[in-house]
């Protein structure tokens, strides 16, 4: 469902930092060329809405009371609408007597941090759609890991993943350890299309993951697919060939990393011989360690790909000889040898 | 809102009027921090400070038992803007563990990645995030006289950066209008490309492990990053004058600003970029080998320089609890009782420490941050270091120790001396730093632009000897390795904004204790259990305030300058505020309260 606010409605953006988090999608975010942060403030597109970002990164304010007031005011339904987002792990707060393990900004009543989870809470209700990002944000991530003391979750496990905001918007989730930058900044463009009534409801998948970011695997567009096909595996890193057996999870991994790159289309993950440590997954970082093993699952497949694929890469060899050679007609001297008969010869 | 909490004055101050403000959370920094103040109004100075962070997370207790070859997977997620630093310096520690020493090509490339890391983060941060607080709208809001006189004031460096007047810098540093800060934007972006051509992806690394790098080693991967790296040389030679003539600036408009964040000179430098030539990662050849390192190590007090031994930083580092909320490891295991060297090791040095959270209620009287307090023992003090935000410290080391020559950059013992080739539009070009007067918040932010330069011009070292290695043939980027059954290892490197160390000791093959020391606690910590403040609180402690707004519309740019100095990155933390705002509570003569901390 489209939400058409009123014309010249600014649409907020409200960036809660303090999960547990490294703030890493924030710095991620400044990295976005497609769209860039600075596009999506200046107006740059066409259909954007006005915005106004309350991001701490970057906020002009020195922060404190003057920077919190949008958040006070849109507790108080005084900014409306606002889209909020989240960055960091939710931690359980209540596992423990007394104090915090996650503020942001002090409560004027008491003098004590409000805790990341109040504050989702107080404005999550209010919200136009509340929009979780990196994998700390969506399901958890590496501060949820087994052994924490602090008990994290993502957002979907403390709201409800059945959660809906009061446009009927649920959870949108947009994982990745950091956030792959354009993943996020053509997300936030998205929402904001569809909180001016530009878009429809934005597709999501069963993990609350937009689902033309996160339809495909690693594998389905990694570059170095093509060695596996061909049974070629990398045995050592630093080499160009496939790199499931030191550890890569790309062919169970849904991201498209690969596809895009990570800046301007320059870095990634396998394709450029980091193994895929699944995170942009629910799953993550658990189920994936130790990293540097080999997949266990991954053994099956690459090794029936080893059998066949040592076959194919053999007969492709033989290919590839007779493509590297030029067809023969192409040569000096007197003669033309090209099939062409020419009509000053006859 | 007056903060109640805070302790009452333990100073004694001709004023009988402070006024608390705090600014929690600090914007325009990573992570969550907040800075609390009594602020003499009448001598309009700051009289006390307390630093919080807001988060505690937990890597040392989660990390236990885990394989140690996820550690640098796992640690780098610790900062998303320096999280490859960590991610190296824990490689560094594996290294030590597992006994490996990385192909060379394998080193410098990870030290392309570093310095690139270094391009781009010193780059926004100043720009982007410092810049806000020289540019002309905050001006105007905070020290219109100032601006008045920004306006006029023709730049030194006209023709080098292109802006004529102080007054255009400023008005190009204004967020998102300002086209300067517009550009360094643009500059962030492909100084990440750079780093992602050597480490994958920016800021957790995809191609980074024990033993080396994944990276494919081609020709094109060193000239992808050459031709952005020229680009970056070009940018540097417009952005070193255009600083120089901003701080400089506002040295002369607001005479008496060198006491601004100013603290007695105590500046430590874990060291940067290892040389593979000399660098083998066994402890017990360590001091030789981190003094080859192309970011020369040290502690520096009161301006000399102790020691450049990182065996001796190494065994020096204490952890003290101080105002934090975690219990005393007392009567808990002693993991390393020596050193591979044999020297006795300390049971509140990191390789010993636990990590015992205890959260509870924020109480400026007794306990008020997740943050522990690190100090540096040299025999006799608890030596309350700080990094000067990095740059600070790592050319002020560099400087005195001499040690570092390779052309492109030159340490003489009072100065360090840059030199730029020649790019598209401009000829080469030399800059030279030289060791300041003061530890402050001017000299830090001014250290930072230099060190972009330095760290450009070391990369065209780490370039030229990478495609060496390239040209013989040498393409190798990783040696195998396998994990011992018990080991220790330790690492030794700069993150972005200072001094990064990682401790980890293994057992059974698993990790059993792993503790990173990264820049911030050492910057942004409580007061330690001998009452000494950390460095955020030490130096706002006394700035005088030049900011000519009252206590009514007071927003605390100088404190906030000198906090920000330091690259604050909390996912470690302080938290400054200003009650509701504005004004707050008078505390009455002052008293020294009993239990007052500091």
């Amino acid at each position: 469902m489209a939400t058409v606010p009123k014309a010249e409605t600014v649409v907020n953006v409200l960036w809660i930092n303090a999960g547990l988090s490294c703030d890493g999608d924030s710095v991620a975010l400044t990295a976005a060329m497609q769209p860039s942060i600075e596009e999506i403030a200046l107006g740059a597109l066409p259909g954007l809405p006005k915005v106004k970002f309350h991001w701490p990164l970057i906020d002009f304010s020195l922060g404190g009371a003057e920077f919190l007031k949008a958040f006070f005011d849109a507790e108080k339904g005084q900014l409306d609408p606002f889209v909020l987002v989240i960055e960091g792990s939710i931690p359980n707060e209540s596992l423990k007597k007394e104090g915090y393990w996650s503020g942001f900004g002090n409560n004027p009543e008491t003098g004590q941090p409000i805790t990341t989870s109040e504050w989702l809470d107080r404005l999550a209700p209010k919200a136009l759609a509340v929009l979780a990002v990196g994998t700390c944000a969506t399901y958890g991530g590496i501060h949820a890991m087994a052994g924490n003391p602090t008990g994290a979750m993502g957002v979907p496990d403390y709201l409800g993943w059945d959660w809906r905001s009061k446009a009927g918007i649920p959870i949108v989730c947009v994982p990745g350890c950091p956030i792959q930058p354009d993943n996020l900044s053509e997300t936030i463009l998205y929402l904001l299309w569809q909180a001016n009534g530009q878009a429809p409801m934005i597709p999501l998948d069963d993990c609350l993951r937009p689902t033309w970011l996160f339809g495909a695997t690693v594998h389905e567009g990694c570059d170095r697919a093509g060695y596996y096909e061909q049974g070629d595996f990398a045995t050592e890193y630093g080499s160009p060939k496939c790199i499931v057996k030191l550890g890569c999870w790309g062919p169970v991994v849904k991201c498209n990393v690969p596809k895009r790159g990570w800046i301007g289309g320059v870095g990634g993950c396998p394709n450029v011989g980091g193994i895929c440590i699944g995170c942009t997954m629910p799953g993550f970082p658990d189920k994936f360690m130790p990293f540097m093993d080999e997949p266990p699952g991954g053994k099956l497949s690459s090794g029936v790909s080893s059998l066949y694929g040592n076959v194919i890469r053999g007969l492709r060899a033989i290919t590839v000889k007779t493509l590297d050679e030029e067809p023969k007609w192409r040569h000096p001297g007197r003669e033309l040898t090209t099939g062409y008969r020419p009509n000053w010869q006859r | 809102m007056a903060i109640k909490d805070l302790p009452a004055a333990s100073t004694t101050t001709a004023s009988d009027r402070l006024v608390e403000m705090s600014w929690d959370p600090i914007t325009r920094i990573v992570g969550s921090l907040g800075i609390y103040t009594k602020i003499d109004f009448k001598e309009r100075r700051v009289a006390e400070c307390y630093s919080t962070s807001a988060v505690f997370r937990g890597y040392s207790i989660f990390m236990k038992g885990k394989d140690p070859r996820d550690a640098h997977f796992i640690t780098s997620r610790i900062c998303g803007i320096c999280g490859d630093n960590h991610a190296t310096c824990s490689v560094y520690a594996q290294n030590m563990a597992y006994g490996v020493a990385p192909p060379a090509l394998g080193e410098w490339i990870i030290n392309l990645g570093e310095a690139a890391e270094f391009m781009f983060d010193h780059n926004i941060f100043q720009e982007n995030l410092v810049g806000v607080d020289f540019c002309e709208k905050m001006i105007k809001e905070t020290n219109p006289g100032v601006w008045q006189k920004a306006e006029k004031a023709e730049a030194p460096n006209a023709a080098a950066h292109g802006y004529r007047t102080i007054g255009d810098i400023m008005k190009s540093l204004n967020p998102f209008e300002g086209e300067f800060y517009r550009e360094a934007l643009v500059v962030s972006r492909y100084t990440r490309e750079m780093f992602c051509l050597m480490e994958g992806r920016h800021v957790h690394p995809s191609t980074l492990y024990a033993g080396g790098v994944g990276t494919v080693a081609t020709v094109q991967l060193f000239t992808d990053y050459m031709a952005r790296l020229m680009r970056y040389v070009e940018f540097m030679k417009r952005v070193v004058p255009l600083h120089e003539d901003l701080f400089n600036f506002i040295y002369q408009a607001m005479p008496g600003y060198e006491h601004v964040g100013e603290r007695r000179i105590l500046l430590g430098c874990w060291g940067s970029f290892n040389d593979p030539d000399h660098c083998d990662f066994d402890y017990r050849k360590m001091s030789e080998w981190g003094r080859k390192m192309f970011v020369t190590p040290g502690v520096i007090v009161d301006g000399k320089l102790v020691t450049n031994d990182l065996v001796k930083i190494n065994l020096g580092i204490r952890i003290l609890l101080g105002h934090s909320y975690y219990d005393d490891w007392d009567g808990r295991e002693t993991f390393v009782s020596e050193d591979p060297l044999g020297n006795p090791v300390d049971r509140r040095h990191p390789w010993n420490m636990h990590t015992l959270p205890q959260p509870q209620k924020r109480d400026f009287k007794s306990n008020y941050s997740w943050v522990m307090s690190p100090r540096w023992y040299d025999g006799k003090d608890y030596l309350a270091l700080d990094t000067g935000g990095g740059p600070l410290a790592r050319l002020w080391s560099t400087a005195l120790s001499g040690l570092v020559d390779i052309g492109y950059v030159r340490a003489t013992g009072n100065s360090v001396v840059i030199n730029l080739p020649k790019t598209a539009l401009k000829p080469g070009v030399t800059f030279e730093w030289k060791i300041p007067k003061y530890s402050n918040t001017i000299e830090r932010n001014r250290a930072r632009t230099f060190f972009q330069a330095y760290a450009a011009a070391c990369a065209l070292h780490f370039l030229d000897k990478a495609l060496e290695c390239i040209r013989a043939g040498h393409t190798k980027t990783w040696e195998p390795f396998t994990v011992p059954k018990d080991a220790i290892g330790c690492g030794f490197t700069e993150a972005v904004r200072g001094v990064l160390s990682h401790h980890m000791v293994i057992r059974d093959g698993k990790i059993a204790n792993y503790h990173p020391w990264p820049p911030t606690p050492w910057n942004a910590n409580p007061r330690d259990i001998y009452g000494t403040p950390g460095p955020y609180e030490d130096a706002v402690q006394n700035t005088p305030i030049f900011e000519e707004n009252g206590p009514e519309n007071f927003k605390g740019i100088d404190i906030m300058r000198s906090v920000r100095s330091f690259d604050p990155c909390l996912p470690c933390g302080v938290h400054m505020y200003v009650g509701d705002g504005k004004t707050i509570d008078v505390v009455h003569s002052p008293m020294v309260f009993p239990d007052a901390p500091g």
